[in-house]
């Protein structure tokens, strides 16, 4: 590619949509708390200071090219950024290179990939980064061609007007050497749009179907070899001793063997060596961190920390508690990074979400200074959270600066399930009261494990503490408060939540609280339905707050066929949920029969089958419909498997599960053989967030249906948590051999 | 150190490593071919999966000791030339109906589908649902309705 030639900056003097939130009191904040501001508002005002640092690149080619300082994990934000610059700059949308740009702690707040934030804090500077590019760019034409610049056009790449016309290409260079006016841009009008809200295909589509798009582990650092670790037997245990580290040393391929904080480290000549290298290490290992502790202890301790219910109510009311298992938020591609540690310098490239907080944590494990250490953000292949931390980077630094050569450092799958963060158990108590056709107070008490948010969302949070109306409390509080909200008008509504038991390796799973709380609530939901005679789908009509939200769940009910008949065993279930300024709905229809849940599938879950969902989403304004679907359904898939299929089984201090034929994931005979998404047309003028927003409701819809099939209200998730589906895999060695008859297999 | 040859993508390669090694990881490793991924070396997740002889297979369960100088291996690289083509019909299909999210299971899903469409075919019959039910390979994005979707496209003109 050509050397840049224009860079244009969003010059931003804009101003946020966020209100300034004026009331500052302390303690709980009252229930309507995320309308005044929400997670997202707050992720957004931290963002704006540095927004003026995110440029475009125009190059001599007639390409343009940007570095998004976020991270592209599979949820399509090269594209829809993309898409941004295309429209606002007039080129045509296969003419814009979208990568990723190395932490930039200059950027502060402003790298940091979660709570669905990245199209909601970058859709205006973006834009206008790429309107200032496009002014530029006609001032320029404007010189060459000799026309006024009133009577210029850039459209598809090319500066017409008077007759005359020049490509963006040939002006770049031109462009760059203008005096920098400060001149104020227009954005487009929203009737003007050609590309935001079409859909597109994804720019990154062709380099995924070839085997061409590079991920971490596919990277060719020089002498970078494959780096693995044997890990204790127990969550987090540590290394007291190795029996055999000259034996290990002598191994076919194995080049180095040493012991690092989370284990011992084996470099060698491929991935296989290394496998059989952690097989044979003799380690003897302390303690873990949660020794002895099995799933009922935990469950045993969330009860314990439950704030108190108060007295039973008077009136008629629907108390019911709830149980929420751990979950892995492994991704399809382990932890993994590739470092390369000189004595004064270090460099590391690995997916991640937090790339600032991840450079500082780096240079401080290195004993570097931050200048010292450039971090390079690579693909993804899938976070759900995963990669907001960075743990395999901080151990591939630790294990290059002990061996003095770089190591592609890869978590091996069972490691990944066992060691790996998990979303924390749960427990939600919920207590309705209901009189005379309403509800008059909805109280959900959601006491959790504590869920890990080191990772730059607490520093956003504790930096903005300040400004937010909640007072002095604990981030994970403010998050709760920020991020939850009751959409039905429920009386007095209140929430709280507690936090206990630290030991465990926990991160947010695909949204932090919302998809068990909403879970319980759509259920509680059903029950008060029920007991005041009403039908599922017009008591959440008849109390939803808002239109769009309505909007949403009639569009489910009537492309879903609300109510239609079907047989005994089979039943649908509808269930809402709004956040990140957006709305969705679910409905689905859910097959118990015996001869569904009980089809034999080799080392797999039947269990029951969704047949048919119909979700739809309203996200204010849609940038790109067909990436917006794609969500969709990853959200649905992972709701189908939160409700019936996934969960992680604690056992003495370890979790059980070591493979993806132990941890249940949708597989493709849990797949609803027919889904249908609906994209509702925008509905505002700026886009709310997608990438975890469809989790929640997909959730509560199959657990409504269970619930309506079955006709007993389901309260402990998975539902099959209880029935252990597999034969679990020893502990010692931590990872399990890799098969030898591949050949038999071949079809 | 053992001397391994056989065919990839169309070419003759000789590697020298253990005969143990998996075939996935001289592929990766000490070849650079990227395309197979690796998602639990133990012959489940299937993103791995690749061609032997047209047949799907998974490298992380191949001693490459087992692999034959005449062997044919074919990874996602190498599909489109089983083709005379830039693209295979079901790169295609899977570009149509935009399947990929994060891409990393979907070399070893369109290596699954191409050879589940042949053995269907070689049956003489069409895909069926339970064809599709019966796919192993994990999708953590959860983009299986497209890719039920894209098979049936693929397969249509294969
Ligand atoms: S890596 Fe080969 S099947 Fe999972
Ligand atoms: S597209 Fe990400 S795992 Fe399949």
């Amino acid at each position: 590619m050509a050397a840049p030639t224009l860079v244009a900056a969003a010059e931003l003097g804009l101003v946020g949509r966020p209100a300034q939130a004026s009331t500052a009191t302390s303690g709980i904040p009252s229930a309507e708390i995320t309308e005044i501001l929400d997670l997202n508002d707050l992720m957004t005002v931290a963002a704006l200071p540095t927004s003026g640092l995110v440029t475009v690149e125009v190059h001599a080619d007639g390409t343009v090219s940007f570095a998004l300082p976020r991270a592209e994990v599979g949820q399509g934000i090269t594209t829809s950024s993309a898409m941004l610059i295309a429209e606002e700059l007039g080129v045509p949308l296969d003419r814009v290179r979208v990568g990723l740009a190395d932490a930039r702690p200059e950027l502060v707040f402003n790298q940091l990939t979660g709570a669905s934030n990245t199209t909601i804090s970058t859709y205006t500077p973006i834009r206008v980064a790429a309107a200032v590019a496009r002014s530029r760019l006609l001032r320029a034409g404007a010189v060459e061609l000799g026309v006024d610049v009133g009577r210029l056009r850039l459209v598809d790449g090319v500066v017409t007007g008077g007759g005359l016309s020049i490509g963006i290409g040939a002006l770049a260079e031109r462009a760059a050497s203008l005096e920098v006016l400060r001149v104020g841009v227009t954005l487009k009008d929203d009737a003007e749009f050609t590309v935001i809200g079409t859909p597109r295909n994804r720019v990154d589509a062709l380099a995924a179907v070839t085997g061409r798009k590079q991920f971490a582990m596919d990277l060719q650092v020089p002498d970078a070899w494959p780096t693995m670790i044997c890990r204790a037997p127990t969550i987090n245990g540590k290394v007291r001793a190795v029996g055999n580290l000259d034996a290990v040393r002598a191994m076919p391929g194995v080049s180095d063997v040493g012991v690092v904080s989370t284990g011992v480290a084996v470099r060698a000549r491929t991935f296989g060596q290394c496998i059989d290298a952690v097989r044979a290490l003799e380690v003897s290992w302390k303690a873990g961190t949660v020794e002895g502790r099995s799933d009922d202890d935990v469950l045993e301790e969330l009860r314990r920390a439950e704030a108190p219910m108060g007295l039973k109510p008077l009136v008629p009311h629907v108390d019911a508690t709830f149980t929420f298992r751990f979950r892995s938020n492994s991704a399809l591609e382990t932890n993994c990074a590739v470092a390369d540690v000189r004595p004064d310098r270090a460099e590391v490239w690995s997916s991640l979400k937090s790339p600032i907080v991840a450079k500082k944590a780096i240079a401080a494990r290195l004993g570097l200074s931050p200048g010292a250490v450039t971090v390079h953000v690579t693909e993804g292949g899938g976070s759900f959270g995963r990669k907001l931390f960075f743990d395999a980077a901080l151990e591939a630094a630790e294990a290059s600066k002990l061996f003095g050569k770089p190591v592609r450092l890869m978590w091996h799958r069972a490691d990944d399930s066992r060691q790996g963060r998990t979303h924390p158990m749960a427990r939600s108590r919920v207590r309705a009261t209901h009189l005379a056709g309403s509800v008059l107070s909805f109280r959900q008490l959601h006491t959790s494990v504590t869920t890990d948010l080191g990772h730059g969302l607490g520093e956003v949070i504790t930096a903005m503490a300040a400004s937010l109306p909640v007072g002095d409390v604990a981030f994970s509080q403010t998050f709760f408060q920020l991020s939850q909200n009751m959409p039905y008008d429920f009386g007095a509504s209140t929430r709280q939540l507690r936090e206990t038991g630290r030991g465990f390796n926990t991160g947010s799973m695909r949204n932090v609280y919302s998809p068990d709380m909403t879970c319980a609530r759509e259920l509680v939901v059903d029950q008060l339905a029920r007991r005041m005679g009403k039908d599922s789908y017009q008591f959440r009509r008849a109390f939803l707050r808002d239109a769009r939200a309505r909007a949403v769940l009639d569009k489910v009910a009537e492309v879903g066929g609300w109510g239609r008949k079907l047989p005994d065993g089979v039943a649908q279930g509808i269930a809402f949920h709004g956040e990140y300024h957006s709305m969705n709905a679910v409905l689905v229809e859910l097959d118990t029969r015996p001869e569904t849940t009980q089809r034999r599938i080799r080392d797999g879950v039947a269990g029951p089958r969704v047949t048919k969902a119909v979700v739809a989403v309203d996200v204010g304004r849609v940038v790109n419909p067909k990436g917006l679907e794609a969500q969709m359904l990853g959200c649905l898939m992972d709701g189908i498997a939160l409700t019936l299929t996934s969960s992680l089984h604690l056992v003495d201090g370890h979790f059980l599960e070591a493979s993806w034929d132990n941890y249940f994931y949708t597989r493709q005979w849990n797949t609803p053989p027919e889904v249908q998404v609906v994209v509702m047309p925008s509905t505002g003028s700026e886009p709310g967030g997608a990438g975890e927003l469809g989790v929640a409701a997909s959730m509560a819809a199959v657990a409504c249906a269970y619930g309506r099939a079955t006709g007993t209200m389901p309260t402990d998730f998975p539902i099959n948590h209880d029935t252990l589906s597999f034969e679990p895999k020893p502990a010692v060695p931590p990872v399990p051999a890799s098969p030898t008859d591949g050949l038999t297999w071949a079809q | 150190m053992p001397q391994h040859t056989f065919r990839l993508n169309g070419e003759q390669v000789t590697v020298e490593v253990e005969d143990d090694v998996r075939l996935l990881w001289v592929l990766r490793d000490l070849l650079g071919v990227t395309g197979p991924k690796y998602g639990c070396g133990i012959n489940v997740c299937k993103a791995c999966t690749s061609h032997l002889n047209g047949k799907a297979v998974n490298p992380c369960a191949i001693p490459v000791g087992a692999v034959r100088p005449d062997d044919e291996v074919t990874t996602i690289e190498g599909l489109p030339d089983t083709v005379g083509r830039d693209l295979h019909p079901m790169q295609e299909a899977w570009l149509e109906q935009d399947v990929a999210q994060c891409g990393y299971c979907q070399p070893g899903q369109i290596m699954t589908a191409v050879a589940l469409v042949r053995r269907v075919a070689a049956e003489g019959r069409a895909i069926t649902d339970a064809d599709l039910d019966g796919i192993r390979n994990i999708c953590r994005c959860g983009t299986y309705p497209r890719i039920r979707e894209a098979i049936r496209a693929g397969a249509a003109r294969m």
